[in-house]
């Protein structure tokens, strides 16, 4: 396409590829390059990026950054309020809450990243396909997400629990595919406006095969709105997979799962047992907050 | 006008089929034999065999499915498992009192979030605009449980305000139900604040660049005049559409808030119908919050195309 155009050496190679109609890597890269700027430039992406990491790092390390084990049980020393030993107390079973909230961030992060990627993956290939083919196909899945959407995710992803029996795999599949149609909407509607675009015509003129067509030439081109969308339901599902495991169908005993441990010990309110509840509780939020302050950020690079 | 209500109808009638096909699918295909996961690995097979046949589940399912919604035209949903009560007189209680929640949630947090949107909007791009803006958001994102156990422990452990269970005893007034009703129902303003009040400012941001507020601004009316005539109205239209969709989550989502306010809301209903594997009770649960959900944006929509005409010359249709 480009080949022979050499550019006249007073302007800059950038901007006479992007002027002959050249090759749309420059382009690309300029693109990303001004995107990286914006982010690093957005205060919220920052924080949340910093919030984010303190839990992946805790994540991959938990153990070995606390002193105190968060599975030993101590009967004697159960429900301590905070201390100088125990930072944030002890639970009923005695285990100190601290090391419990650093070491849980493992099975929520995980479970919701797994969840929100097969969503992803199913999802754009949906939104792909329904978007670029239209008809028939096209109106009877829209019908169908519809239908599913008028049910609140957590009602689905407990009803779809309960009659599978809880483990953190069921939990992505079940989280995954709710997700799904969610995110087909998205990308479908990002998709229908690109297939009226020329290059989609001129690779239909090449006779290229239509998987090439979607996902080597659309693709690329929705990435945008797919990486936004990847973050806010990211933030969602962490929502969710907090949510069922505080209702005893997420993620199971002993993990020191933050939603199990608010669902542990939120009975001991009245009682004036706060520490094992608020700490836990905070992590959740802190987390939530972090990812979708990153999405924030993201959402400002990509849709100026 | 006709045409366009008619065709939301239709299309709300199919995607309530398929919302049926779907809620019986989960509760009849996928728990496998419904006799034994009622009564458990140990019952004999003829007890299964006979409850099976007792609640129908040995029919194929088409006829389990046509049987059902026969039942369900009629209003008669069926027996609960556990008590052998009529589905209906645990249902409509249920759903009445998260009603009563949601409307005081509404209440509350309706005018705050709309004053909260407009305010940012007046202030676009300043410190106080981001600070509602992706405050409001945040606290969206927040899981329901976590504003309630904060709540609880600010309100009721440390300041020993207000009571820490929503189930108001039985026959008091109407201030007693709103002050049990008040920790759970600012749960719900926290959520839902973020994303009305982010409609609400949209909708004003749009309005205040429109043509038509310019034309008021340079014919001299005074800025309070402009806001309330022509911005105001303008700027509510979208806050109608979120405030419908919520409603679905405020009437059946709400499984975690009932749950740690020991309120016998529907959400709770659904939670327990299926942690005890009562099919008949969840299926018809289920089918009611999403009949609620289709209703309310139904109603929303032909709201919507009422109060801005562009919506049903075209133009939304997209």
């Amino acid at each position: 396409m480009s080949a022979g155009a050499t550019p006249p050496s007073a302007l800059p190679v950038e901007d006479v590829a992007v002027a002959l109609g050249g090759p749309p890597r420059d382009d690309a890269r300029l693109a990303r390059k001004e995107r990286l700027r914006v982010l690093l430039h957005s205060k919220s992406f920052i924080a949340g990026a910093i919030i984010v990491g303190f839990w992946i790092v805790c994540a991959i390390f938990g153990r070995s950054l606390v002193l105190q084990d968060p599975f030993a049980s101590n009967p004697i020393d159960s429900l301590q309020a905070p201390s100088a030993d125990n930072w944030f107390g002890t639970d009923r079973l005695g285990r100190d809450v601290f090391s419990r909230v650093i070491v849980g961030s493992r099975d929520i992060l995980v479970i919701a990243f797994s969840a929100t990627v097969l969503g992803t993956v199913l999802g754009t290939a949906l939104g792909l396909v329904t978007g670029y083919f239209r008809g028939f196909v096209d109106d009877a899945l829209s019908r169908i997400i519809e239908a599913i959407l008028a049910l609140p995710v957590v009602l689905v992803a407990i009803m779809a629990l309960v009659a599978l029996g809880p483990s953190n795999v069921t939990i992505i599949i079940v989280v995954g595919l709710v997700f799904a149609p969610i995110i087909a909407r998205t990308v479908r509607a990002a998709v229908l406006s690109e297939r009226e675009l020329e290059y989609v015509s001129a690779a239909r003129l090449r006779n290229e095969r239509t998987p090439y067509i979607l996902f080597a030439e659309i693709l690329p081109n929705v990435m945008g709105p797919v990486i936004v969308e990847f973050t806010v339901r990211l933030g969602y599902a962490v929502f969710i997979v907090a949510t069922l495991s505080f209702l005893g169908v997420g993620v199971q005993p002993p993990s020191p799962d933050w939603g199990l441990q608010v669902f542990e010990h939120y009975g001991l309110i009245s009682g004036g047992y706060w520490w094992p509840v608020l700490f836990p509780a905070a992590a959740i939020a802190s987390l939530v907050i972090g990812v979708n302050l990153i999405a924030d950020g993201l959402t400002q690079a990509f849709e100026r | 006008m006709a045409k366009f209500i008619a065709k939301r109808v239709a299309l709300g009638l199919i995607t309530l089929f398929l919302l049926s096909v779907l809620v019986f699918f989960m509760a009849n295909v996928l728990p496998g034999n419904v006799g034994r996961r009622v009564l458990g690995p140990f019952a004999s097979p003829q007890a299964v065999a006979a409850l099976n046949h007792q609640l129908g589940t040995d029919q194929p399912l088409v006829t389990q499915y046509v049987d059902q919604m026969k039942g369900y035209l009629k209003g008669d949903m069926g027996t609960t498992v556990a008590t052998r009560q009529p589905v209906s007189d645990v249902l409509w209680p249920a759903l009445w009192r998260s009603a009563k929640l949601a409307i005081l949630a509404f209440i509350i947090v309706v005018p705050l979030s709309i004053l909260g949107g407009v305010y940012a909007a007046l202030h676009e791009g300043s410190l106080r605009d981001r600070v509602i803006t992706v405050g409001g958001l945040s606290a969206a994102a927040v899981p329901d449980f976590v504003w309630a156990v904060v709540l609880l422990i600010v309100f009721s452990l440390g300041l020993g305000l207000l009571p820490s269970t929503a189930a108001f005893p039985d026959g008091s007034g109407v201030l007693t139900q709103v002050k049990y009703l008040l920790l759970p129902a600012f749960c719900l303003v926290f959520v839902l604040f973020g994303y009305i009040a982010r409609m609400a400012r949209a909708g004003t941001i749009e309005s205040l660049d429109a043509d038509y507020t310019r034309t008021a601004v340079i014919k001299g009316l005074p800025q309070r005049a402009v806001l309330r005539r022509h911005v105001l109205r303008n700027s509510l239209l979208p806050t109608i559409a979120v405030i419908a969709t919520q409603v679905g989550y405020l009437m059946g989502g709400l499984v975690v808030i009932e749950l740690i306010f020991n309120y016998q809301g529907i959400g709770q209903m659904i939670f327990r119908a299926a942690t005890q594997k009562d099919f008949p009770s969840l299926e018809a649960a289920v089918l009611v919050v999403g009949v609620v959900f289709l209703v309310s944006t139904l109603i929303a929509d032909i709201l919507y195309s009422v109060l801005n005409p562009r919506v049903r010359l075209g133009g939304a249709e997209s």
